[in-house]
């Protein structure tokens, strides 16, 4: 993945070039059409609905926004979906498999795998130490694997295998020359460029990315969407929740709008500007 | 690491679960103590039975002395649970606040009861040393409830001075670190306190109060006196925490901070204020509480505020950190098991049954068992 | 905690500019045991334990002179620091492992302690003790058995527990110590068991456990030897320079600082691997951890049992090496004086558990009454005052201190306290990493530097 570092183009040229892609490399898209499919999710904390009866497809490939005032539910959809919070009913489906309920380390074993809204990096980890913790299959996560002289060997040997895999992705999002350093000590857009890394260093098929501009300087924020439709191209599915509506309605090919916990609207991002409800609910103030 | 998320599918099961243990097992305390008042034993298996033999009065006897020791947890409690919840740590130096008040209020109560029957360093030292013995200096609330009183003042006053120090040199300059580095240091400072206290006052149990003449009928019943005032004073003291949390602006700012420290912030509440009231009652509360439960037991050691810390912690959990009510009724709860479980654990188990208690309230509603209802 | 990345003076595990190039094979087998320590680690540890049993040396001269008695005082003096250090070591490198690494803030160290040794002698323990009574099993039975009952008590106490905030944990476990002590305490307990099973705790006055392996040797040629070795001419007189207790129980403590060695050397190995990095994930944010796809309640189970078993076998090594123990043996207190080693040192490294250990049992726990010995024996005081006020009066009437300064050196244990829990806040304070700085140590089995393809940036 480390030639596809390409400079954001027009926003129309990328989207007919991703088309593209998305049928011909159907290697990480699958058969599977709409990866993810949420219906009637709802979640109460006490007497307070939070989300409300949400229900909205992310197809396969696709780069996908959602977006709604504060306190429209987006954030709680998101725990709900990966698992964070357990839903009160409803239903969510990932690559036709319900996954409703499951704990969060079991959602991203199946390769639905989300950033937070506010970086969480492990702080006292140095960034080397945050990718290498992301990628499946450690044979050394178990114990006496780590420990015994004679199985030592092969931890150390899947570990620099993963290693060339990280120097990849730290220079892909251009943080490699922060490895050595601590988490901890990172800036909050470096911190978002960190997360995104190290979600993708679990070889996801979507990517669940909440707020990622959120903090994140212009420059920066220049290089994580260019990186996104780079790696939209090579066929990951992207669900995006952002507060910024001029990014999502650039970048974005579909947009689901929340409100009140509930989904208003959800299509092409030239229909989504001009519906009447959403512009009452939402873009009213902005626009 | 911070509050791992509970899942809430598990949750429903385990409680239903350990409702209806709980429940099971106290139907089958109740009936085998009704056997044991009707004199009724089966015997079961390895020696064990059912029923047995448990007067109504050794019964109620046991309830008394439980209402005494859970009055003791409940007020040391209270300022535990306040400073919980408000400075948002786990304070373990608690149980030595109240040895520092129970060591300078008694202190100050026999200098004023002993007056000329010793020198002031033995008195104010509470008997380190060789010298007149506790019932010729004879403080008790008989003889001399004057002195008693002093030392119920003197208690309270330096237990604050104590804590308002220790807040300024320790915990303040880490306010924000932080529950652990917190409760680390608080560890630091019950060492500080326990063995300055041994320092000064030796290592040897001591008998203190006199307790000539302090048994007495009451209304026809066996009563002792000075379990009757630390029933009183602690009864008392705990109506005033209350008047004082729900009527002054103090206590209202109180209570808001325990709920959401930043949100008093933003609201203009003046926290390091509000900081120092807590520390004050707190610590005024646990040096009471300290002197009473030597009034009570008649002895004191350097390590007792040490040995009642679990005891506390095991009142303030099961109550609900932050509920000065819960608190009360938890130290209640707690006292009453230590005591009435005798019936049926030998004595070397009561205190194990009294934490396990604890360790099932913490790990099953860490809200405590009287969440829900409404308090402080 | 959020040191800059400044103040990382050795930049940790993983700099292999540094390292000094390998001499060939030795280094390389070196490297395989222990993964890649640096040099630094293995210098900065030496160091400390010159230093440590130097000024250790000083004080026995300081107090006694040169005699003939000196050389058994010494070794004495060093036997009674080596075996602290190495039991001290053993419980700060376990507890760092809960601690440290995974966040799990287990304060009842004590507790686990406990149920190793009691484990181990009821086991092991001969039938015809004169207190408490055990099976009478051979004692490799006895030890594997503590292990294995620390790691289940371990195991019933973290299922449901490790899903509460750490400070519950805390009290939790705190609660749980206590109530195996009271219940290894219980007379009733004691006389119940002996019933029914054939074993005894023997309650509050404690059991016997089984004789030291090393202390067999003894009764060989080679222990013979050994002792003989120690006794000297001078003068047409035999002198024995240091006693055959002593050195019976010197033997005992060498052993058990090379099994500290292995101590460090599996824990090192946990570290830098990629479960290491998991416990470390857990420790910094779990939900981070949960949401790449990593069952934590595992990796939290399983590193809790390992770390009480390893808990229980130091307990053995320690209090089940001194031929008795009682309930008393595991006081709270103990927990914290692993706390402050751990602490000192810096919690999260292994080679800072080491340290902290050397420095608590040393400078905190041993020179206090050492130097109070030196002073006693050198200043000619008066004899102490029996009580506070004794001291002060001659100091606030006459100003004479001498009084005071004797009754401080009669009591200097409570002192000790109390300078342990101001080092515990002072270190808290200003000093949160532990004395030796924050250090990274990186875990990961292998190398991560970048693979070289000539385009370095450094």
């Amino acid at each position: 993945m480390s030639e596809s570092q390409g400079s954001p183009t027009a926003a129309a040229e990328r989207d007919t070039a991703t088309a593209d892609t998305a049928e011909s490399d159907g290697s990480r898209a699958e058969a599977v059409e709409t990866p993810l499919r949420v219906e009637n999710l709802r979640k109460t904390f006490g007497g307070i609905v939070a989300v409300d009866d949400a229900s909205f497809v992310v197809e396969s490939g696709s780069l996908t926004g959602l977006i709604g005032p504060n306190g429209a539910g987006k954030s709680t959809t998101f725990n709900c979906i990966t698992g964070a919070h357990k839903p009160d009913s409803g239903v969510v489906e990932f690559k036709g498999e319900a996954i409703t309920g499951l704990r969060p380390d079991q959602i991203a074993t199946r390769g639905l795998v989300r950033t937070f809204q506010i970086a969480r990096s492990l702080e006292e980890m140095t960034v080397l130490e945050n990718l290498m913790l992301a990628p499946k299959g450690q044979i050394g996560e178990t114990l006496w694997r780590s420990v015994l002289p004679g199985a030592r060997g092969q931890v150390i040997k899947q570990e620099e295998e993963l290693r060339e895999r990280v120097w990849e992705t730290l220079e892909f999002f251009e943080i490699d020359h922060l490895a050595q350093q601590q988490a901890g000590t990172l800036s909050g857009g470096q911190r978002k460029l960190l997360e995104m890394a190290r979600a993708l260093m679990t070889d996801p098929d979507m990517l669940l990315l909440d707020e990622p501009l959120a903090g994140v300087n212009p420059t920066l924020e220049r290089k994580l969407l260019a990186r996104i439709h780079d790696l939209q191209a090579e066929g990951y599915t992207f669900l995006l929740v952002e507060h910024d509506m001029d990014v999502i309605m650039e970048h974005c090919e579909r947009v689901i709008v929340m409100h009140q916990g509930s989904v208003l609207a959800e299509g092409d991002p030239s229909v989504i500007r001009h519906d009447e409800r959403v512009i009452e609910a939402y873009l009213g103030e902005d626009v | 690491m911070g509050i791992v998320e509970r899942t809430l599918s598990s949750r429903p099961s385990t409680d239903t679960l350990v409702v209806g243990f709980v429940a099971v097992v106290g139907t089958v305390l109740l009936f085998d103590l009704l056997a044991r008042f009707a004199a009724i034993e089966i015997p079961l298996f390895w020696g064990m039975t059912f029923g047995g033999r448990t007067t109504f009065v050794g019964f109620a006897g046991l309830l008394w002395s439980g209402i005494v020791v859970g009055l003791i947890f409940g007020l040391a409690g209270i300022g535990l649970s306040m400073t919980y919840s408000i400075l948002n740590f786990a304070n373990f130096s608690h149980g030595d606040l109240l040895t520092t008040g129970a060591f300078t209020g008694w202190g100050a109560a026999l200098l004023v009861a002993g007056w000329g029957l010793a020198d002031a360093g033995y008195l104010l030292t509470v008997r380190a040393g060789s010298g007149p013995g506790p019932t010729e200096i004879g403080a008790s609330v008989v003889s001399a409830p004057v002195a008693v009183l002093i030392g119920a003042l003197v208690a309270a006053l330096l237990t604050i001075a104590a804590a308002l120090v220790i807040d300024r040199t320790v915990y303040k300059p880490m306010r924000d670190r932080g529950g652990i580095p917190l409760l680390i240091a608080s560890i630091g400072v019950a060492l500080i306190l326990r063995y300055v206290i041994q320092f000064v006052y030796g290592s040897r149990n001591r008998g203190v109060t006199s307790t000539e003449g302090v048994r007495r009928d009451v209304l026809g019943v066996s009563i002792n006196l000075h379990d009757l005032s630390l029933v009183i004073v602690a009864v008392a003291l705990m109506l005033a925490m209350h008047l004082l949390l729900q009527r002054t602006k103090l206590g209202k700012a109180m209570r808001a901070m325990a709920d959401n420290k930043d949100l008093a912030l933003v609201t203009g509440i003046p926290t390091e204020r509000v900081v120092q009231a807590t520390w004050i009652l707190g610590a005024g509360l646990a040096g009471v509480s300290g002197y009473l439960y030597v009034l009570e037991r008649g002895t004191a050691e350097f390590n007792i505020g040490w040995f009642l810390l679990l005891f506390i912690f095991a009142a303030v959990i099961l109550g609900g950190i932050g509920s000065i009510y819960g608190a009360i009724a938890g130290g209640l709860v707690i006292g009453l098991v230590h005591e009435v479980s005798l019936i049926w654990l030998p004595s070397d188990f009561n205190a194990a049954a009294a934490f396990a208690i604890m360790i099932l309230v913490l790990l099953y509603r860490p809200e405590g068992i009287f969440a829900g209802v409404s308090t402080a | 905690m959020t040191d800059g990345s400044g103040s990382e003076p050795q930049g940790g595990e993983q700099s292999p500019g540094a390292e000094p190039p390998g001499d060939g094979s030795v280094r390389a087998v070196f490297d395989d045991m222990f993964g890649r320590i640096e040099r630094s680690d293995v210098l900065i540890v030496a160091t400390a334990m010159v230093a440590v049993y130097t000024l250790f040396t000083i004080f026995v001269l300081l107090r006694l002179g040169i005699t003939t008695g000196t050389p058994n005082a010494i070794a004495s003096a060093w036997r009674e620091l080596t075996f602290l250090f190495a039991a001290y070591a053993m419980l700060a490198l376990a507890l760092n492992l809960h601690w440290g690494y995974t966040g799990l803030f287990n304060i009842g160290v004590a507790g686990f302690m406990a149920v190793g040794v009691y484990t181990m002698a009821l086991l092991s323990t001969p039938a015809d003790a004169i207190s408490g009574q055990g099976l009478g099993l051979p004692l490799p039975i006895g030890v594997i058995g503590g292990m294995i009952a620390a790691a289940l008590v371990g195991l019933v106490a973290a299922v449901p527990a490790l899903r509460v905030r750490a400070d519950y944990f805390a009290i939790v476990t705190l609660g749980l110590s206590e109530i195996i002590r009271l219940t290894l305490n219980s007379r009733t307990l004691s006389e119940w068991t002996l019933e029914r099973f054939g074993f005894a705790t023997g309650g509050g006055s404690g059991i016997d456990l089984p004789d030291r392996p090393t202390d067999a040797l003894f009764d060989t040629a080679v222990g013979e030897a050994l002792i003989e070795l120690f006794v000297v001419e001078i003068g047409g007189e035999e002198v024995t320079l240091v006693a055959a207790s002593v050195l019976r129980r010197f033997t005992w403590a060498v052993v058990m600082l090379a099994i500290t060695v292995g101590f460090y050397w599996l824990l090192r190995r946990i570290g830098f691997s990629p479960f290491g990095r998991v416990l470390k994930s857990i420790r910094e944010d779990e939900l981070v951890a949960q949401s790449l796809g990593k069952d934590t309640r595992i990796f939290k189970i399983k590193v809790f049992m390992l770390g009480c078993a390893l808990m229980g076998l130091a307990g053995i090594l320690w209090q089940g090496s001194q031929g008795f123990v009682s309930p008393d043996s595991f006081r709270p207190i103990v927990t914290f004086y692993v706390f402050v080693a751990v602490i000192i040192g810096g919690s999260g490294s292994n080679t800072g558990s080491v340290i902290g250990a050397l420095f608590f049992v040393s400078l905190l726990f041993l020179a206090p009454r050492r130097v109070g010995g030196i002073v006693d024996a050198r200043l000619d005081l008066l004899d102490a005052p029996g009580t506070f006020a004794g001291a002060v009066d001659p100091l606030i009437t006459v100003f004479n201190a001498e009084p005071m300064l004797a009754y401080a050196i009669d009591n200097i244990s409570a002192l000790q306290f109390i300078l342990l829990g101001v080092v515990l806040i002072l270190i808290v304070q200003y000093r949160p990493d532990g004395v030796m700085g924050h250090r990274t140590e990186t875990a990961a089995a292998a190398d991560l530097d970048r693979p070289n393809r000539g385009e370095s940036d450094e």
